[in-house]
């Protein structure tokens, strides 16, 4: 079995973001980046697919601050190679960025084609689209987002896959394979991977530089005009005290709205 | 009952021994003389869960069948308390040495490493806490200290005191109290102090014993370098196993600096403090034994020293006390395990200790180590006792006793 | 270019979502202001009586087809493509749920046209169309100016009241013949339902919900004594559910229920937009958290940073004297 997995770096909350001197992009002083949640979650499902089936797992991520630890991450925790796409501007939208990817996906010798191709359902900086249909539309493939499960059937190349749905339901669909997923959680918790085992794999292991292709794609964004904090409508009453007032006070507020 | 030659372990090449290399290190050439006598799990507070407590874990180093060890989960309930340490005749480091690297591999093993856990681990090495907050809000206590904190990064001039803080000081609710008293005793002793502030990261001391000397080996690097930056006579630190961490691992990267835990640092102070304590602290108190600054260390007398110095105060013995002390339950990983412990239907060893708190009809549960606050509060709250006893840090004491 | 703006329905299992009602809603603002007709569209198998309730627009375009039938983003993109670019309408509003989630990026990239996700609104300000996106879950928004013709708006829930967006006459509906589809390679086998035998939590009047900060798993003990106390059910957001604390029944959120109950009580829950998506509805909200800048207390009505296991059981005695109190008078 042969997949890929598309990882892309975002800015991490953990930090205060904030609002760069241009009012519409990021102030990048005390920004950090982290590796977007479901790609990690991409990641374990095609390290438990290889698992499973045997074959290789790529990596392949845009160059961003921080990105060699998390290709390092994942080549520790299983991927056989990782690939990076360097000499690009810094931080390109999701349209920009898979454009880029997947020209530079035809231009490493024996990746294409792939029996999958998984990335994150979503990412928190997804703005002008979504990086596994955009991947699918450019190169023709099928998609799925929002997928839980991914059970492949090697011999007549099809996966059983679970896509979430609201109220705790679940879809099960047979898609035909080559196929784009979008992966929201992988079947297991992303795995946990000793930083000796991270720093073994910087000694013994390489990030392969790939250089980013020219052009754009031609994708039509549209102007950021501003970014801003969100406007809170509105804010909780805070009821304050020792814990024994705070309940008083809640119980008489339930009273008055007749639910106690 | 015979103990160990001193139960401490030695500086050592934390970075360079392992598994496969015990044989070249004195250390790890101990770890053969093994007699297989079993003190070690009989003394183990989680002895009766452990497939392989200590004594199991070499036998099957010797039969070349240890993978089986990493296999199993046995040595996640391992607290790291150092009591099979310092029981054993043969003055073998168990919890320093041999058992860190066979959690190492049992975490590399593990089908899934428990959530929490690995949150912890994760969070330790990203933002250097564990608890995953931004190092940018690492002194956020500073502003409610009521005394000047001298923070190096802003005003690196030499100083006396380093003093480092550490996460749970610096960020947890009840270590932010711990961290404002001791703040505020430095500053009414008249002591020139600072801290590392935002640029302080864990020692790593916890992650190591939970099966990361990885980790623990980046945060090295790391606090040596922020070390060097800095002009300093002494370091005083709040959290006995960062102690550990300075004391016995760093000095393989040059650690030489003069190195106090915050309770043996004002035990040598005892003298000018006592004049200052104005209120009365009039109440029975028992003194839980850390297992770093106790067991591992011996600083038995030091603490006591300090609480008898406190008007009014009626010292009483819990009945496992000093080497024999019970573990709160939060080393070695433990404190980020609670959840994987009850569903396992481990007892926790904090409402283990915290029974025998009570039974000793004190009012006031005294304890020198930030992890032990949360987790005995924790236990009262779940055994039904917050109204019988408190629980108080040595240095929240001082602080109240001298209205600072 | 039509003068335009289509808002597509979302169809799931055979019913218009409340979604579709917020977005008409929304579009006929956008409409007016802009002068033009408001479109829906309406695609899927057998589904032109659902085009009934849809009378917010002025008239409804309905495309069926069995390829339609099951949700499948892609095949839905292809069916609606060639009518867009044959019908040209200047701007089309697209319901971003879990059922639609792709389809806005691959209906623009089929169409070469621009596609704003994560709106939460969209108004003209000095005759252009600005749109306001929520990102980095929700620690900031982003103003954006889609160029136009035709862009593709992905809007989340909440962005106007369904009520607004419901019209009392029927709708003129215009059939379009669905062109030939391609054979999918995706098909649907069916749906698993969640598991039978527990409670609906959307049906209750009282709703105990924890989060992350309960911090394990014994701590919710303390949300079952309250929500008992209190005459009501647990549930929980997406993390507590991931870590098997409670069923998949009981999370709320995006990918779970969406409740409106009486009074819902969030416990350690930090309020990320997924969450609030499913409870902002809740006639009473109290949020419990020890971080005050907690998204949730933008949400709630009233508040406490108080520490989960001391205000729970607190709440608990309280409200169970008062109940004996009451009983005793």
């Amino acid at each position: 079995m042969k997949i890929v997995v598309l990882l892309k770096m975002v800015p991490d909350v953990v930090e205060e973001l904030e609002i760069g001197a241009d009012g519409k992009s990021l102030n990048t002083e005390y920004l950090r980046m982290i590796t977007n949640e479901p790609d990690n979650h991409a990641l374990e499902e095609a390290l438990l697919l290889k698992e499973k089936h045997s074959g290789t797992v790529t990596v392949v991520a845009l160059d961003a601050p921080e990105v060699d630890d998390a290709l390092f991450t994942a080549l520790a925790k299983g991927a056989d190679q990782a690939f990076k796409i360097t000499d690009g501007d810094g931080m390109l939208g999701t349209c920009a960025g898979a454009y880029r990817l997947v020209q530079t996906l035809f231009t490493i010798p024996g990746l294409l084609p792939a029996d999958l191709i998984l990335t994150g359902a979503q990412a928190i900086d997804d703005l002008d689209g979504l990086t596994a249909p955009l991947i699918s539309h450019m190169l023709r493939l099928p998609e799925l987002g929002i997928v839980t499960r991914v059970d492949v059937n090697t011999a007549n190349a099809t996966a059983k896959v679970v896509r979430e749905f609201p109220g705790g339901v679940r879809g099960e669909y047979e898609v035909k394979l080559p196929a784009v997923l979008g992966i929201q959680a992988a079947e297991k918790p992303p795995r946990y991977v000793p930083v000796a085992k991270v720093r073994a794999a910087m000694k013994s292991q390489v990030i392969q530089s790939v250089p980013a292709p020219q052009g754009d794609g031609g994708f039509r964004s549209s102007p950021v005009v501003e970014m801003t904090k969100p406007k809170v409508a509105g804010h909780a009453q805070m009821l304050e005290g020792p814990a024994e007032k705070i309940a008083d006070q809640f119980c008489e507020i339930l009273a008055t709205h007749g639910l106690l | 009952m015979a103990t160990a030659s001193h139960g401490v372990s030695s500086p050592l090449v934390a970075c360079e021994i392992g598994l496969e290399n015990l044989t070249q290190f004195p250390e790890g050439r101990r770890v053969w003389t093994c007699i297989q006598c079993g003190t070690c799990a009989g003394t183990c507070p989680y002895g009766e869960m452990m497939q392989y407590p200590p004594r199991r874990v070499i036998g099957m180093l010797s039969a070349g069948e240890l993978d089986k060890v990493f296999n199993s989960d046995s040595l996640l309930n391992c607290v790291a308390c150092y009591a099979c340490t310092a029981k054993c005749p043969r003055g073998i480091d168990l919890t320093g040495i041999l058992l860190p690297l066979v959690k190492e591999q049992v975490l590399m093993h593990l089908s899934q490493v428990p959530p929490e856990l690995q949150k912890a681990l994760e969070n330790t090495l990203r933002h250097g806490n564990p608890m995953g907050e931004s190092p940018r809000k690492r002194t956020a206590w500073v502003k409610t200290a009521g005394v000047p904190v001298r923070i190096l990064p802003e005003d690196p001039r030499p100083v006396d005191v380093l003093w480092f803080v550490e996460c749970y000081s610096a960020y947890h609710p009840r270590g932010q109290d711990n961290a404002r008293a001791t703040a505020k005793i430095l500053n009414a002793l008249g002591i020139d102090f600072a801290i590392l502030g935002n640029e302080e990261k864990c020692a790593g001391e916890c992650s190591r014993l939970s099966g990361e000397p990885g980790l623990f080996n980046s945060l090295m690097e790391y606090n040596m370098l922020v070390f060097e930056k800095y002009k300093f006579s002494r370091i005083v630190t709040s959290c006995p196993h960062a102690y550990d961490a300075f004391h016995y691992r760093y000095g393989v990267l040059g650690f030489k600096y003069d190195l106090l835990h915050i309770v043996p640092f004002l035990a040598k102070y005892v003298d000018r403090l006592k004049p200052m304590l104005k209120r009365k602290t009039d109440c029975k108190v028992t003194y839980h034994d850390s297992c770093c600054l106790g067991r591992h260390n011996h600083l038995y007398d030091e603490p006591r020293r300090l609480l008898q110095a406190l008007p009014g105060v009626k010292l009483v013995e819990m009945v496992h006390n000093r080497m024999n002390t019970i573990c709160c339950g939060g080393g070695g990983g433990g404190m980020w395990l609670d959840t994987y412990y009850k569903a396992k239907g481990n007892e926790r060893l904090s409402e283990r200790r915290v029974k025998e708190a009570v039974a000793t009809g004190a009012d006031v549960l005294a304890v020198a180590c930030p992890y032990e606050i949360s987790r005995f509060e924790d236990a009262l709250k779940v055994l039904g006792y917050e109204k019988k006893m408190v629980v108080r840090d040595i240095v929240e004491l001082y602080a109240d006793a001298m209205e600072v | 270019m039509a003068q335009e703006i289509w808002v597509l329905a979302e169809q799931w299992k055979g019913q218009i979502s409340d979604i579709t009602y917020e977005l008409l809603a929304l579009g006929d603002e956008l409409a007016t202001a802009l002068g033009v007709n408001l479109q829906a569209v309406l695609l899927g198998k057998q589904v032109k009586q659902l085009a009934q309730s849809l009378g917010k627009a002025s008239s409804v375009l309905c495309m069926e087809h069995d390829a339609l039938e099951a949700p499948v983003p892609e095949v839905f993109a292809q069916a609606l493509a060639p009518v867009v670019r044959a019908r040209n309408p200047q701007l089309v509003l697209i319901p971003l749920t879990n059922v639609t989630l792709e389809l806005g990026s691959l209906l623009a990239a089929k169409l070469d046209a621009p596609y704003v996700n994560s709106c939460k609104n969209a108004r003209l300000v000095d005759g252009k169309l600005r749109t306001r996106s929520v990102v980095y879950g929700g620690k900031l928004e982003v103003l954006v100016n889609p160029p136009q013709p035709l862009a593709i708006l992905g809007i989340l829930p909440g962005a106007r009241p369904a009520e607004q967006g419901r019209g009392e006459k029927a709708p003129a509906v215009e059939e379009v013949r669905v062109d030939s589809l391609e054979i999918p390679a995706i098909r649907l086998h069916g749906y698993i339902e969640p598991e039978a035998g527990d409670i609906d939590i959307s049906k209750q009047d009282v709703l105990v919900s924890v989060g992350r900060g309960l911090q394990n798993k014994d701590n919710l003990a303390l949300a079952e004594e309250l929500a008992a106390a209190l005459g009501g059910a647990v549930c929980g957001s997406r993390p507590v559910i991931d870590q098997g604390w409670l069923p998949l029944s009981r999370q709320v959120g995006k990918s779970g229920v969406v409740v409106k109950p009486k009074l819902y009580l969030a416990a350690g829950i930090s309020g990320a937009p997924e969450h609030v998506e499913g409870m902002k509805n809740s006639d009473l909200i109290f949020a419990i958290n020890t971080d005050p800048q907690a998204p949730i207390f933008n949400v709630a009505h009233y508040g406490a940073t108080a520490d989960v296991m001391d205000l729970l059981p607190a709440l608990t005695e309280a409200a169970r004297n008062r109940k004996e109190a009451k009983s005793h008078a």
